[in-house]
Order: C-alpha cells, then structure tokens, then sequence
C-alpha cells in the first residue's frame, strides 16, 4: 500500500547462487558466519529445551546426552551413526529436489517403505541367480522406480489440475504403507517363519564395507549422490529453472519453463532418490522388513533440510549431527526408560526453534528466509483448482 | 449532522514525517482539508501520497507529527481509530470482497454486537444511497457488480459510521470517462452535505476537475498549496505551469527535465492535438494476426472471447479497456502463456497455436508483463540471471546445460548500461530495485535481441513521469524501427500518445477498433460503456 | 434404500448394515469434531497441517482426565484444554508472528506425537490402563425404527452434541458478527483490517476453536471410542479431517456428510466381521484414504478453498 514498502533492506545475496558470477561481495564471510550462527542456534536452545523436560520428567539430563555422545560417537559407535547417515542423507536429497521445486513431497514413508520391499522381495531371488553387483545395481533401479511411481499420481494432479500435493501426497503415504504391508504379510512372506516378515538377504550378499571399517559402502554412494546433486542443482540450467519455479511459479511459467514436466520430473527424482535410500538401507543394513516396521526418516530429516537452506552441502553436517542423536539417542532413551519418540519432542522443538529465529532474524534483516518464498506459497494452492493452460 | 460554527478544519496534519528504511516517504507535510470542502493531494507516483493516506487511515503511524480533528489533537493508532474518528477511505485497491453481499460487506466494520442486524444495515444503507444519490442492490454477490457501482458501495462503506471526513485515493483509475462523471456527481452530494472531502491524484486535469484546493506534494513534502481564490480567478494555462513548476521543481539541475516534461504534459493533455500517430500502412506486412481467438479468464476476470486483430509492421496498435476486462487474457493468449480455446493466431502468417512460449519467443514475439513483480521477475534471483531469465539453457549462455558465468556477466552489464538500470552491482537481487528499474530490467530483457512484436501490457502503470517518456520512447523507436507493438494500456492519454489504431476492449470482447484522431477519446469512451451496440452480455 | 441393498445381496443383513451404520457414526465423530474445528480456521484463512497433533494431545490430556476424575465429561473438558494448548503454540507462531504454517503444522504434529508418547510412559511406564465404558443414551420412539433406531438413534450422549455443534457452527457463520468477520479474514484480510477489525484477532479466535474441537475429537478417541490412550493413536485421522474440511469447502452440514461417509468406511471391517467375512487390516485401513484420493482425482475441478488461506496476514505487504 505504501510506496516504500517495496524496497526493504537488501539481505546479502548468497553465494552459492547458481551461475552467480564469481564476485568478492563484501563481507559475505560474515554473512556466512551469521548464517551458520542461526543454523545452530535452534539445534542448541532445542536440546536445553530437551533438558528441560527431562528434568520436569524426573530424568537426568546429564546422563541422558552423555549415554547420546557414548553411544553415538565414542568406541567406534560413530560407525553406527555413519551407516545410518546413508539412508537419511539420500531422503534429505530427495527432500531438498522438491523443496527447491516448490513442491511438498511428504509421502516420504511410503516411497521408502515400498521401495525397501521390492528390494527384499526380489533380493534373495536376484542374488541366487545373477552376479551380485548386476542384481545389486538392478535392485537399486527397482527401489528407486517404486519410490518414483509412488509420486505420480500427486505429480500428476498437482501439474494438470492444480491439486495440493500435501494432502495427496499424505494420503498416498497412508495407503503405500498398508500396501507394503500387504506384500509383507503376502506374496514376499518368509515362508518358513509364523511372524510376518519376507525372507531375509544372505549376509555374504549384503553391500561390502569400507575397507578397515563397519561402514558399508552404500555410505559413499549417497555422499556421492550428494554431490552429483549439488553440482546439478547450482550449476546447470536444469538446477536454475528448478529453482525460478520455486522462487516464483509464475515467473516460470511467464519465461516459458514447461511448468509441469518440473514438476513431475522432480516428483519423480525424489521419489526415485527415497526409494534409493530404502534400497541403500536394506541392502546395508536390514537385510529384511517385518510388517508395521516404519523407519520413518522423513519427518526427522525434514528439519534439518531447512536448516540447511536447502543447500545439500550443508545437509551433510546436520544429518551427521542427527545420525548421532538418534544412533546415540536409541539407547539413551532406553537408559533412562523413555520411548525413543522422546527424539521426535527434539525434532519438533528444532523446528520450532528454528521457526522463532528466523522471525527475530528476519526483524532484524539478518539473513535468508530458511524457506523459499515458492514454498511458502505452495499452502496457498488450493485442494483442487480449475485446470489452468500454462 | 450540522456544519459546526468552528472554523478550524475537520482534519489538520501537522508535520508528518514518516520514513522506510532507505526511504523518506513523508518529510514535515502540512495538509488540512475543511467542511464542504474538495481538497485534492496531487503528486507523481513515488511522491508519498499512498503513504499519507495510510497514516490518515490507521494502516501506518507516523514518525513524527501530529493529527488535528475539529482542532483536536488525535491518535490513530489503527483502522478503526480512524473510522471511529470519521475518517472514511476509499482506498486505490478495492477492499470489497468479492464473494460477500454488497449488505455483508458493509456490515463488516458493524459494532460490537453478536448477531448481525440485517434490518438495521439495510435502513442505514437506504439513508447513504440516498445521501450519494445512487441506488444498489444489497443482497448482489458484491463481485457481479460492475466497478463503478462497486466503488459507490466502497464510499458507502467509508461513510457507513457517519464520515465526517472522505477519502479517495486515486478513485478514477477503474472508471471510465462516463463513470468518473458519476463520480464527480457524488461528490457534489456529499460537499453540499458538508463532508468534508481527500481527493487524491497523479492527473492534473482531474485535479483541476473537482477540486476546490490544490496542494501538491514532491518527494515526500507539501511544495504549495493552490487557494480556492487562485483557481478561480487564474486562468488555467497560468494554474497549470505553476502546478507542473511545483510537482517537478525548478531547481537548477532540473531544469531541461522540467521543461521537457512540462512539453509532455501539455501534450498529454492536448490529448495528440499537435501529433497524432500514423496508423499503419495498409500494405505493411501483417507481423501478427489473430482470427476469432477465445480463451478462458481467471476466477471472475473474463477471458477473451472471439477477439480478431491485426498488426503490421511499424504499427502500434492500442488496446483501450477499463481494467479487468480481459486485457491480461489477451496478452498472454498471444505470448504463449495462456493456450487459445478456438480460432487461431498466426505469427508472420504461419500458426503459433501450438507452440509454447519459448518457441514464440524464438521466432521474435515478446511480451512486457503487467504484473513485474509478481510473474515479471524472480527477486531472489540477481539482476544478471533476471536478464536472462527467459533464455535459461540457451547457447551462447548455457553449454551443454553448464551456465558460462562471464558470458552471462558481460551480456547483462551491457544491457544494465544500455537501459541505465540503475543498480548496485549486477549481481545485486532484482527484488531490491524500485519499480522503476525493475521495468527497465524488463524491458531490456524483452527488447533486446531482435524483437519483431512486442506485446506492451500496461508498461508505464505506477511509474514517474520521467521513466514513463522513457518508455513511451523506446515504444516509439521500436515500431518505427519497423517492429509491430501491441500496447494494452488503462491509460487513454498513453494510446492516443502512441497508437495510430485503438481497440476497445470489454468483458473480453474487441467492441470497435478507432482511428486516433481528434474525437478519438469521446469514441473510445463511448465504445468501452457499450454505446454502440456491443454483442450483449457475455458468460 | 437399505431394503434394496438388502434385498440386493445376503450379505447386507440387518445386523450388518445395523452395525455398520452405528460403527459408522461412532467413526465420525471424531473426524466430524475435528474437521467443523478445521472448517473453521481454515475459512478464516488459517491452514492446520498440526491436526493431527492437537488431537493426539487432546486423546492424552482427555484420557488423563477422565481417568483422574473418573468423569468422561472431565475428559472432554480437559481434552479440549489439552487441544487447545497445542492451537495456542499454532496462534503465537503462525498467525501472530507470521511464521509459515506448514512448518510450524509439521512441529506441531511432531511434537505431539513425541511428548504424548513420552508422557504416557513415563506416567504409566508400559501399561495401558482402560477407562469404563459409558453409557449410551437411546432417544425414545425414535430408537425403535428397524434397523436406523438401533443405529442411530442409541448412541453416547456426546454424539448427538456433535450434531447440535454442526448447526451452532453453520449459525455462526451465517448469522453472527464473528462468523462474518472470519469469512472476510479468509477471503480477503485487508479488506477486514481497513474496516477495523484486527485480522489477527479474528484467526487467533479461530485457531483456537480448531483446536478445542481437534482436542475433543481426540479426546473422543480415547474416552469413548477405545477407553484407552495409546500413542499415535489418530493413524492419520487429523489429516483426514484436513480433507473433509476442503471438499466440504467449510459448510458444516457437508463436514457431517462427509465425515459419516469416512466413518462408514472407517467401521467397515467391524461390520464386515460381524457377517463372517475377514479381509486384511490393512486393505481396510486403507479404504478411507483410497477413498480420498478417488475423490480427489474424480472431483479434481471444482472446489473452492479462501483466497487468503495459509497467507500471513502483514499491514501493508501485499
């Protein structure tokens, strides 16, 4: 309303931007410094916060985040945390894909889950067959096209009808878990077991550790996923028109970017990339899946992603730190006779934090919005909305 | 309600200095307006009057200075201060809704009652119809009725807690010529009711139209105000060099600028009597061609429908149309972004119907958007990659999908120079640049390259009085460079600056083409309220 | 109608479609408690992604009250406290300092999933305690039409407070000065704000019913439905209400429609093993949710949702 009102005070430009031509900006080392500054911010007050509760619970929070720091860390348990690290950092790339988008991709369990069935459904078949890096690769594909296939139908909706993808992407979640546990429970049961889990994957033709090491080499294939990724989203024009349509949807649209192959193309890489973080995780680690098992790595990464500003570099550092609270944190909560869902309150409470930063950031013009303004926008799309030629 | 023997006036704003970081929009402005009185504000875009008006209203608070009423010092500390004061504003934006009652909008500032008392709001509607000299239905959908009757509902509701003070923020922008003398009707009504009354525009001849007073305010500060005596008794050459001395100074640095747009104003408002635009040569080769296109609208704006045109080269075809009468539709059903429902657009005689923008934009056609900030340009992204936004993947910039940043750099230095954007760095986030150069990043991304048609869509909406010659030149230079324009413009004095044809758009449908020419404006007007036999209504 | 479905298969015998219709409505309840609540909100422009978690502090915080008091009515009250508490997390951060309301939605549901689960075992440590079951209240005359009295007309007494609500909410909208303002706060903020009426205080009084009503939908769960709290006990039932609340484009009368229909579909292996027929848990769990994503690709084209939703409201900023 008032004229002024358009020109705020210009945060600093960040420097990763793709295409960006190199330019010594003036104290962008400081920008840097505050913006790691409000990255961890949330994550400390949110584990005092966590302190805190456990005291009101009649804990001691002392020896709970030190149980967190032996069990994660000491003793070679940075091991645990690193295995873990594989199957998390590939969900935040598929996470950070549709973010960048302007696209919400919550069906995360379900894309997972499915994914890691097929993978143990046809394993022991493939791996008594075949050599075991051609079944290894082709389980692979199989686990990333159930993750992508699982996104159609709300890619679809959400580029020719407008639909709201949280909701269908939600409701696809719900369905896909009963659906994995369908095939469970049916056609890839163990035979030879009463409780209802699929057969399990030899041992001998489990992913190879890293030499010296517990870590299994699905670790280096999702850190270079992540860098691959990296390049692709800040450096080439598929990353640019990525991130135009989620900046601003119609100015996408108003250049000429074919708005819905974005979307469906980046619906199905990040169902691909999630079905390749089951696929990772199976092989690695599981071996198997029992019914009802749900990992459930979507909603604890989904944080950190944002803390990260979806810049998949600085994805790696927070889900380390989160491989640890959670490796280390399974068997703090048991010391001290809680439920692991005590690590979801801390989860929640980053968000949280993160959330109240950025609002005293943003009063103070320090830095970035965490979310891009697209995505931000993406709530405003309604369930259904009239079919629109772009 | 009777005139109080007071003389003080019904408003007074003494010193009021308001500023935005990087921006003083108000600097120790003086203002008072009295019972039965017009007093217009008058200033270019940018001057601070949007920011003036949303003190007086409650929707922002000033640094500094004080607000007097019937002599009486007050505190707005929000809208309903204001209303509750007697202060009613009819803002620039409609703030009806459209999907309520014309009764529920109005009942929306009731008091603080649980139920809503449909009677006692439909007597009171009753009395301030009759006060305005107007009739409404109140129980339309407010969104069904057409916009001139919608801002009799808006001043309605400004007057709804018994106003004892109106104002109107640049009221006539959605009016037609017909509708702004309805307008000056009301206002008539509501001075003799002794309301005292903020008219406020960037168009001298309305100013001069309805007011009794005239202050003009410049980069934030009341430069003079004219008296009611002065008006009358000056004749309106002498009033008019003095308002135009006051609104664009007369320092010494600016004195060409001021001479120059003094000539332009004049202009304008000779309205093309000293030169009127060619219109195109019969035997120009046709650049754009459009036969019987329909297209959808969004929510309740009309689409196009049936819409045939041509444009040959060197033209400048014009688009005249209250807005929101499918002037989007058209320009995006033509640059790609909006796919045509039937008939068929042909781009140097060959159909584009089926290819998208990128493929339109290859073969010459550009369009300069409307809506800069909101499709125009991404403002995250820098003023360089902003440039070449619509060139994303393209060689020489992009090889083989990998950016070539000195490339890219060196391009849109250039542009930036060419187009006098005026920015800190190229690499400075286009968000950041004030309206102004964000159409100067507009229209350097649009023109540069090759255009041979360029769909302008409301280019020179919101801008000073300075950037829009500039974009009035580039429009002129472009078509005599032999390139065609289609220039949609809400503007009237704008086409019949630029245009040698105007056609009239209404409810998505072109109702008559006119030659510019002398009694072009009367034509125009006359087509837009459908005096001529317009196809009748329209889904 | 039932006659002919009856008459159509034997499997639709009286005591199955009786069964079917009373698990039905006692299905619904919840989702309808939970979905007028988001019906509201979100007409004012509020968008809860956090349902889900206010309903399952409601479950919690309505269980322990009931179970404390020996009272469902304490239940209720304390479910909708509990309900509440979390909606005032949703008004301070979203609709009074703007922050984005998916985020904090998805902390909201995150956090309650956590903290009730952490809560429940640290007071029970493991075990499920069970509440007793409270009477239903049949409505004499009416209870006795063959096979819709048994169904409908004999139910806990909340359920038919669940139907005056329906028509209390619908009365609110179209009636009263509140309701008024809400629609405007969704449909378009700055016209509420230039007629002077805070827009904040309007949603923050939405938010709030939403989450009273979220509380009471789950606190239903737990008192009435189950007798007992479990953690994450809601499977998805707050998201469900988001869904109901959209196709029913915030109109009360189709919240109850819609969310009896989702109740049927709820109920529908009770009623299926009363006839003897045993599908798998999981295909019937996932009827609900396949029968919303029908819904959503049939009726892809037409809806309706305020213009405002999900955008904070900032004086000035457009």
């Amino acid at each position: 309303m008032a004229v002024a009102t358009e020109t705020p005070a210009a945060p600093p430009v960040a420097p990763e931007e793709a295409g960006e031509p190199a330019r010594a900006l003036p104290g962008w080392t400081r920008t840097l410094a505050v913006t790691t500054l409000r990255s961890l911010v949330p994550v400390v007050l949110a584990l005092l916060a966590g302190a805190v509760l456990l005291l009101i619970l009649g804990r001691s929070p002392v020896r709970f985040y030190s149980d967190v720091f032996r069990y994660g860390i000491q003793m070679n348990n940075w091991q645990n945390s690193a295995v873990l690290m594989a199957p998390l950092l590939l969900m935040a790339a598929a996470l950070v894909v549709v973010f960048r988008a302007n696209i919400w991709n919550l069906g995360y369990d379900a894309q997972y889950l499915l994914g890691a069935v097929f993978v143990v459904g046809y394993g022991p078949w493939m791996f008594a067959h075949w050599p075991t890096p051609v079944a290894d690769v082709v389980l692979f594909l199989i686990a990333g096209t159930a993750g992508a296939i699982w996104t159609i139908v709300p890619a679809l909706l959400r580029a020719y009808f407008g639909t709201n993808e949280i909701i269908t992407t939600l409701m696809m979640s719900f369905i896909g878990i009963d659906v994995a546990n369908i095939l469970v429970k049916g056609p890839f049961q163990d035979p030879t077991v009463t409780i209802p889990q699929t057969k399990t994957i030899p041992y001998a033709d489990m992913l190879p550790n890293i030499p010296g090491t517990r870590i299994h080499v699905g670790f280096l294939v999702a850190i270079g996923v992540v860098l691959v990724l990296h390049y692709l989203l800040t450096r080439t024009s598929f990353g640019l028109r990525l991130k135009v349509f989620g900046e601003n949807p119609k100015a996408a649209r108003h250049v000429g970017i074919d708005v819905r192959r974005l979307i469906v193309t980046s619906f199905l890489w990040s169902g691909f990339l999630i079905g390749l973080s089951a696929a990772v995780d199976i092989l690695g680690l599981w071996s198997y899946v029992r019914a009802n098992w749900n990992p459930s790595y979507g909603n604890t990464v989904i944080p950190f992603v944002f803390l990260a500003r979806l810049n998949l570099l600085a994805v790696i550092p927070f889900v380390a730190f989160y491989a640890v609270l959670s490796t280390g944190g399974d068997l703090a909560t048991q010391a001290v006779s809680l439920p692991t869902d005590f690590l979801l309150v801390i989860v929640a409470l980053i968000l949280l934090f993160m959330a109240v930063i950025e609002f005293l950031g943003r009063r103070r013009a320090l830095g970035q919005s965490y979310l891009t303004k697209g995505l931000k926008d993406a709530l405003r799309q309604p369930l259904f909305r009239r079919r629109k030629s772009t | 309600m009777t005139v109080t023997e007071s003389d003080a006036p019904a408003v007074e704003l003494v010193g009021i200095s308001k500023s935005f970081p990087g921006v003083l929009a108000n600097d120790d402005v003086h203002f008072s307006v009295r019972r039965g009185e017009v007093h217009c504000l008058l200033g270019e875009n940018g001057a601070g009057k949007s920011t003036l008006i949303s003190i007086l209203s409650g929707m922002q608070r000033p640094d500094s200075g004080s607000i007097l009423v019937d002599g009486a010092p007050v505190r707005i500390r929000s809208p309903r201060d204001a209303l509750s004061i007697g202060i009613g504003t009819v803002y620039q934006h409609s703030t009806l809704i459209p999907a309520l009652t014309v009764l529920e909008n109005l009942m929306l500032g009731e008091s603080r009652r649980l139920l809503l008392d449909k009677g006692r709001a439909r007597r009171r509607m009753g009395e301030i119809a009759s006060m305005l000299g107007v009739e409404v239905d109140p129980d339309s959908r407010t969104g069904d009725l057409a916009l001139g009757r919608q801002q009799q509902v808006e001043i309605a509701s400004a007057l709804w807690k018994g106003s004892r003070v109106l104002v109107l923020d640049e009221p006539t922008s959605m009016l037609t010529p017909q509708g702004v003398e309805e307008l000056e009707k009301v206002l008539v009504h509501l001075k003799e009711q002794g309301t005292a009354i903020i008219f406020i525009t960037h168009k001298l001849h309305e100013a001069l139209a309805v007011s009794d007073r005239i202050t003009v305010l410049r980069r934030g500060r009341t430069v003079g105000t004219i008296s009611e005596e002065e008006i009358r008794s000056s004749d309106d050459s002498q009033i008019r060099a003095r308002i135009v001395t006051l609104m664009f100074g007369d320092e010494a640095a600016d004195l060409s600028d001021a001479a120059e747009l003094q000539t332009s104003i004049e202009e304008v408002e000779a309205l093309g009597a000293r030169h009127v635009p060619p219109a195109a040569a019969d035997d120009a080769e046709p650049v754009l061609e459009l036969r019987s296109v329909t297209a959808p609208g969004d929510g309740l704006e009309p689409g196009v429908v049936d819409v045939s045109l041509t444009v040959r080269a060197g033209q400048v075809l014009g688009v005249a149309g209250i807005d929101g009468n499918g002037q989007r539709a058209l320009a995006e059903v033509i640059a790609g972004q909006r796919r045509a429902r039937s008939g068929t657009i042909e781009l140097f005689g060959a159909s584009v119907n089926r290819l998208g923008v990128s493929a339109r934009q290859k073969l010459g056609l550009r369009y300069v958007t409307d809506d800069r900030l909101g499709e125009g340009i991404v403002r995250n992204l820098s003023v360089s990659l902003n440039l070449l936004l619509k060139r994303i993947g393209e060689p020489p910039f992009w090889r083989g999908g990998r950016i070539d940043g000195r490339r890219v750099g060196s391009t849109a230095t250039a542009l930036v120079g060419e187009y006098d954007i005026r920015t800190p760095t190229i690499a400075t986030r286009a968000g950041t640049l004030s309206g102004g150069n964000i159409q100067k990043l507009l229209l350097a991304r649009e023109l540069s390259l090759d255009p041979k048609l360029v769909v302008f869509n409301k280019p020179t909406y919101g801008l000073d009085l300075r950037t829009t010659e500039n974009v009035r030149e580039i429009v002129r230079r472009l078509a005599s460079a032999g390139a065609g324009a289609v220039l949609i413009s809400t503007d009237l004095d704008e086409l019949l600056e630029l245009a040698g044809e105007i056609a009239v758009l209404s409810m998505g449908r072109i109702v008559g083409t006119v030659e510019n020419g002398p009694d072009a404006a009367e034509r125009i007007g006359a087509l837009m309220i459908g005096d001529t036999g317009a196809p009748g209504a329209v889904a | 109608m039932t006659g002919v479905l009856a008459a159509a298969s034997g499997l639709f015998t009286q005591s199955f479609v009786t069964a079917l219709i009373a698990g039905g409505v006692l299905a619904s309840v919840p989702l309808m408690f939970t979905a007028l609540g988001e019906a509201i909100s979100e007409r004012s422009g509020v968008l809860n992604i956090g349902l889900e978690g206010m309903m399952l502090v409601g479950a919690y915080t309505g269980f322990l009250g009931a179970y404390e008091a020996h009272s469902m009515w304490v239940g209720f009250l304390t479910g909708a406290v509990g309900g509440v508490a979390a909606a005032v997390l949703m008004v301070v951060l979203s609709v009074r300092m703007g922050l984005d309301q998916i985020v904090i939605g998805i902390a909201i549901t995150l956090a309650g999933e956590g903290i009730t689960s952490v809560l429940q075992q640290a007071q029970f440590g493991g075990a499920y305690p069970r509440l007793p079951a409270y009477p239903q209240v049949a409505i004499p005359g009416l209870e006795s039409i063959p096979v819709l009295g048994k169904s409908l007309f004999d139910q806990p007494l909340v359920v038919y407070f669940g139907v005056v609500l329906v028509g209390a909410v619908a009365f609110m909208f179209g009636r009263t000065r509140f309701g008024l303002e809400l629609r405007a706060a969704g449909e378009k903020p700055e016209a509420l704000d230039a007629a002077g009426v805070s827009v904040l205080n309007t949603r923050s009084y939405a938010t709030l019913a939403t989450g009273a009503l979220a509380g009471l939908g789950g606190a239903y769960l737990s008192v009435i439905a189950t007798g007992t709290f479990t953690p994450f006990m809601t499977q998805g039932q707050g998201y469900m209400a988001i869904v109901i609340a959209m196709l029913a484009r915030g109109r009360p009368a189709w919240v109850a429609v819609a969310s009896f229909v989702f109740g049927i579909s709820l109920s529908i292996s009770t009623a299926l093993q009363l006839t003897g027929i045993n599908i798998s848990t999981d295909v019937i769990n996932m009827l609900p949710f396949a029968a919303i994503m029908l819904a959503l690709v049939v009726f892809a084209r037409s809806a309706y949702l305020p213009p405002a939703l999900a955008v904070p409201y900032v004086r000035g900023a457009r």
